[in-house]
């Protein structure tokens, strides 16, 4: 626009204050998209088992207790249900307790027909995989992190699962193949997973045999989700251990609803940050029109009229909101990957940084438009007979 | 005679200061013809000012027909009296002239952006300001790299830009030295005999009043007549 | 010196509220920073406090070796027979251990402010409960009584969660049990759980043995004793741990996590506030830029300028500070707030403002305060004098 040269200049009438006041606001803008993005993550969790067309069962009380193994031929009776699959909690090490391991027992068949497009393995691993019992595919991620190899021998140890030869916690695993995800939103769900054969783990346990810890469905039409979830309760009410059946995303939204009202906290620390936000950047905008009450004046003397008045001094306080916006904003899209080493497993979008630029409008207009009015209602004899 | 292109008809100009109610003009007719170099004179507080402002539209009175370059400017509302000055007045002022963080071919462009005319043709159009008050080369520098008199021909640059009507000057000289006063006062007698531009100027400086080919006198919101000095 | 200080700072306070709206910034964006910080380690104090201040040094939990919390673990009735004969043991008057065997499962309930489910602690007690853990106190209502389906609730959980009250029916697992009463247990974590007789639970749940033991000790020197002796037992494999030390450790991750969460954005808020505060100051020292000058011409010295513009910063950012620390212990302390605990059960905590944090917050802003005005301050001393005089 033709007064864009107008306002830069204007923007940096007094350098030190327009540096700080940036700064600020910058430092401010940068908090608010690293609290917006986990926020949004929070509230959009992806699941354990994306799509729209993946259950999961567990027992009605607590995803730590167990469900009996005879359930699967009734589940997979319910019409609408496409594939059922077994998976236990191992809670797994390795070397140390800050090591954790997403270690799953899973049952080969069913559990890759159920997630049949989401791994990406050759086809000679699958097949080592599926020939040897303690073999165990992992996540190429994982194996980079922790430096293995196809062949390595690596000792898991369970927090729960004693094994029934000699009570050890730890159980021995050769990697025999890796995978990668399919889909790239996947890539940090997956990126701690070793999977293993629910055989070897249902056969070595000490206690436990027979039960699983929860169950995984895929349906067939996922707008029936609801129906069939209940259809699959229907089956073990008023048994000795209820089910509860809900669609993959809900379970881990449930799940982080447990957490506690993390978005209230979140969206507190927001308020007080837009809050003295407000503060700073309103104290600046002030400032700045009221020092330049008598250039305003000429503006208007030249023929300016009172609306391109008003707008010049909006106009400022966006190209200031805006400009900070973008640097804070963008500054806190590359902190992601710090965010997601604390954060493991949780998706983090850059889409969440979208109401940080409503933020900064709003900001501007709020900061800008007292000012902006002075500057439009002031009169021009006043304004220049007041000469220092 | 040529044709009056200010033309003033029983003008009032109150203001009201707290409770009371303070006459600046009363009755005051004035003509003013295409062409001329007017000096308006008179001590503090005798209205000088307050009717360069009317002239120029930057005010509005309180009672009276004020017609410039044909405009009955009593008529027209501050929007409207706004786009009239774009278009027919350029100011002078003694401080404050230029935008400080502007240079003064950015300076000088202020009254095109108004206009629909594009960036180079801006650009153009300025330079061509800066040439003929004589400070082409300082078009790249910024107010406070120019002295006092060089910025106020900038200034005149910027109140001549757009072709005005008239051009309307209050103690353009009043913050400058001697010389430099002298300097700007020679370009507009410049611009007035050799360009025929129309300048109302306010001034208490009696030697800035000599440059002009008539002057006033006020008193107490009233015009005392003086002699017209030979064109 | 010191008399050209008092007179410069008085000066710099007098026209203060000319520069209101400057100064406002240092007090609010000040205030923010420490408002915020102590909120969040609030939470952290009050978590910690709730699980790492629980349980006394004469108290050991044993459990099944390997397991890392009681829900991983679990006893059989033979382990917990061979514990009650280990050294260390106090005993009560007719000769039997203060043993409690524990078995420790997770119910649903209602949550009050939402009404979603969430999970609660259901934990079974041995026969010897009151007099293993004499701190629990019944503050409404009375004791369940063994063998048939009544517990009572902790006083936290009941704030928590909806139909908690004693008389209420809740139905879990099939079964309807009664509230009978509520107990507080010197706020520590149990008193976000449910307490009621552990072969009742048992049953409910199917199980036959227990997760853990809690153990009364005669004094707490015998801990080494009670644990040697039951750690080189073959026929056992537990672990035994004092109880400070074990729910410390439960304690730790979520502690340190909310701790490192807040300090983390209070300290990109301080520095946020601290570029205002430099703003501020700096756009003060230039208001008064007449005043410093005529000081510097009549002959005050340059210390004294600066230190009076750094004191002024200083006055500014405690101001900010104190605010910020009333407004987090207005509405934060003491509020009760719940997350999932150790055993994927909810714990429920309160929001502790203490005097440290408060102390913390206002430190925080004193840092600040000095950072923000150390450099304006510098200017103000070195105005050259001549030039500011002309200037105005």
């Amino acid at each position: 626009m033709k007064y864009f040269p107008l306002l830069w200049a204007t923007l940096w009438r007094k350098k030190t204050r327009t540096i700080f006041t940036l700064l600020s606001m910058i430092v401010a803008f940068l908090l608010f998209g690293i609290l917006e993005t986990v926020d949004y993550a929070f509230a959009h969790p992806s699941g354990g088992a994306t799509g729209a067309d993946k259950l999961i069962t567990t027992n009605k009380y607590s995803i730590t207790l167990a469900l009996p193994f005879s359930y699967t031929q009734q589940i997979r009776s319910v019409p609408g249900v496409a594939e059922v699959t077994w998976i236990s909690w191992f809670g797994a090490y390795y070397q140390e307790s800050k090591n954790f391991i997403f270690a799953l027992p899973v049952d080969t068949g069913t559990y890759f027909n159920l997630h049949k497009d989401e791994f990406i393995v050759s086809a000679e691993h699958m097949q080592a995989y599926r020939n040897t019992r303690t073999g165990a595919l992992v996540s190429s991620k994982l194996m980079k992190k922790f430096g293995w190899k196809v062949g390595d021998k690596v000792p898991l140890h369970s927090t729960i699962w004693t094994q029934k030869k000699d009570g050890s916690l730890d159980w021995i695993f050769d990697i025999v193949g890796t995978f990668d995800a399919k889909d790239p939103t996947q890539a940090s769900q997956q990126a701690q997973t070793l999977l293993f054969h629910y055989d070897l783990f249902d056969e070595g346990r000490s206690f436990g045999k027979g039960t699983v810890g929860w169950f995984e469905e895929r349906v067939d039409d996922p707008t029936q989700s609801a129906a069939t979830s209940s259809k699959i309760d229907a089956l073990f009410a008023n048994s000795s251990n209820e089910t509860k059946t809900q669609p993959a995303k809900e379970f881990a939204l449930a799940f982080i609803k447990q957490l506690g009202d993390i978005g209230f906290v979140l969206r507190a620390i927001l308020g007080a940050v837009f809050f003295t936000l407000l503060f700073l950047t309103g104290n600046t905008m002030m400032q700045s029109v009221r020092e330049r009450i008598p250039e305003l004046a000429v503006l208007k003397t030249i023929g300016f009229g009172d609306g391109i008045v008003l707008g010049l001094v909006i106009g400022e306080s966006l190209l200031l909101c805006l400009i900070a916006a973008a640097i804070g904003l963008g500054l806190s899209f590359l902190a992601l990957p710090i965010i997601r080493l604390g954060l493991q497993g949780v998706e983090l979008s850059p889409t969440a940084l979208i109401p940080g630029f409503g933020a900064a409008v709003l900001l501007a207009l709020i900061v800008g438009t007292p000012p902006a009015l002075r500057a439009m209602r002031l009169n021009i004899v006043d304004a220049l007979a007041d000469k220092r | 005679m040529s044709e009056a292109i200010v033309s003033l008809r029983n003008v009032d100009k109150r203001y009201v200061r707290g409770k009371q109610s303070v006459e600046v003009l009363k009755g005051l007719s004035l003509d003013i013809a295409k062409g001329e170099f007017v000096a308006l004179m008179g001590p503090s507080g005798s209205g000088k000012t307050t009717l360069l402002n009317l002239i120029g539209g930057l005010d509005t009175a309180t009672a009276g027909e004020i017609t410039v370059a044909g405009q009955r400017l009593d008529k027209l509302g501050s929007g409207a009296l706004a786009r009239w000055r774009a278009r027919h007045v350029g100011f002078v002022f003694q401080f404050y002239n230029l935008m400080p963080m502007l240079t003064a071919q950015r300076n000088v462009e202020l009254p095109l952006l108004l206009t629909n005319l594009t960036g180079s043709q801006r650009k153009a159009n300025a330079l061509a300001a800066l040439t003929l008050v004589g400070i082409a080369d300082r078009a790249k520098h910024k107010p406070n790299e120019l002295s006092g008199g060089q910025a106020q021909r900038v200034a005149i640059a910027r109140a001549l830009v757009a072709d005005p009507t008239l051009l309307v000057c209050d103690e353009p000289t009043g913050d400058l030295d001697r010389k430099s006063a002298d300097e700007v006062l020679h370009l507009l007698q410049i611009l007035n005999r050799e360009h025929g531009k129309t300048i109302v100027m306010v001034t208490h400086d009696p030697k800035a009043a000599e440059f002009a080919s008539r002057q006033l006198h006020m008193d107490k919101g009233a015009l005392l007549e003086a002699a017209t000095l030979a064109a | 010196m010191f008399k050209q200080l008092i007179a410069a700072l008085s000066m710099g306070l007098q026209t203060l509220p000319q520069r209101l709206g400057a100064s406002s910034v240092i007090v609010i964006g000040i205030a923010g920073v420490v408002a915020v910080l102590v909120s969040v380690l609030a939470m952290g104090a009050g978590f910690k406090h709730t699980l790492a201040d629980s349980g006394r040094a004469d108290r050991a939990i044993i459990l099944r070796g390997g397991s890392d919390a009681e829900l991983n673990s679990n006893l059989t009735r033979a382990d917990v027979d061979t514990i009650s004969n280990a050294p260390g043991l106090a005993k009560d008057s007719s000769g039997k251990a203060l043993l409690s065997n524990e078995l420790v499962t997770v119910v649903n309930v209602p949550k009050a402010d939402t009404g979603t489910d969430a999970n609660v602690t259901l934990r079974g007690v041995g026969l010897k409960l009151t007099e293993v853990r004499p701190e629990l106190k019944i503050v409404d209502g009375r004791m369940f009584h063994p063998a048939v389906r009544e517990l009572i609730a902790g006083a936290g959980a009941v704030k928590q969660f909806r139909g908690l009250t004693p008389g209420s029916v809740l139905h879990l697992r099939n079964a309807d049990w009664i509230v009978t009463g509520v107990f507080i247990s010197n706020g520590d974590v149990h008193e976000s759980e449910l307490l009621a007789d552990v072969d009742t639970v048992g049953s409910s749940v199917e199980r036959n043995g227990y997760s853990s033991a809690v153990a009364l000790l005669t004094t707490a020197a015998d801990f080494t004793r009670f644990k040697d002796a039951l750690t080189t037992d073959p026929q056992l494999k537990v672990d035994v741990q004092r109880e400070p030390e074990y729910y410390a450790t439960q304690s730790k991750p979520l502690t340190k996590a909310i701790n490192v969460v807040g300090t983390t954005v209070a300290i990109i808020m301080a520095i946020g506030a601290m570029f205002g505060a430099l703003n501020s100051m700096y756009s003060a020292v230039a208001a008064r830029g007449l005043e410093i000058a005529t000081l510097r011409a009549i002959g005050f010295g340059a210390l004294p300028v600066l230190l009076s513009v750094m004191i002024e910063a200083l006055l500014l950012s405690l101001l900010g500070g104190v605010i910020g620390a009333s407004l987090a212990w207005l509405f934060f302390n003491g509020h009760s707030v719940s997350t999932l605990g150790g055993a994927f059960a909810q714990v429920v905590f309160q929001l502790t403002v203490t005097k440290t944090l408060i102390v913390t917050g206002i430190i925080w802003a004193c840092v600040i305060g000095l950072l923000g005005g150390f450099f304006p301050a510098l200017r103000a001393a070195r105005l050259p004098v001549a030039e500011a005089l002309r200037a105005a």
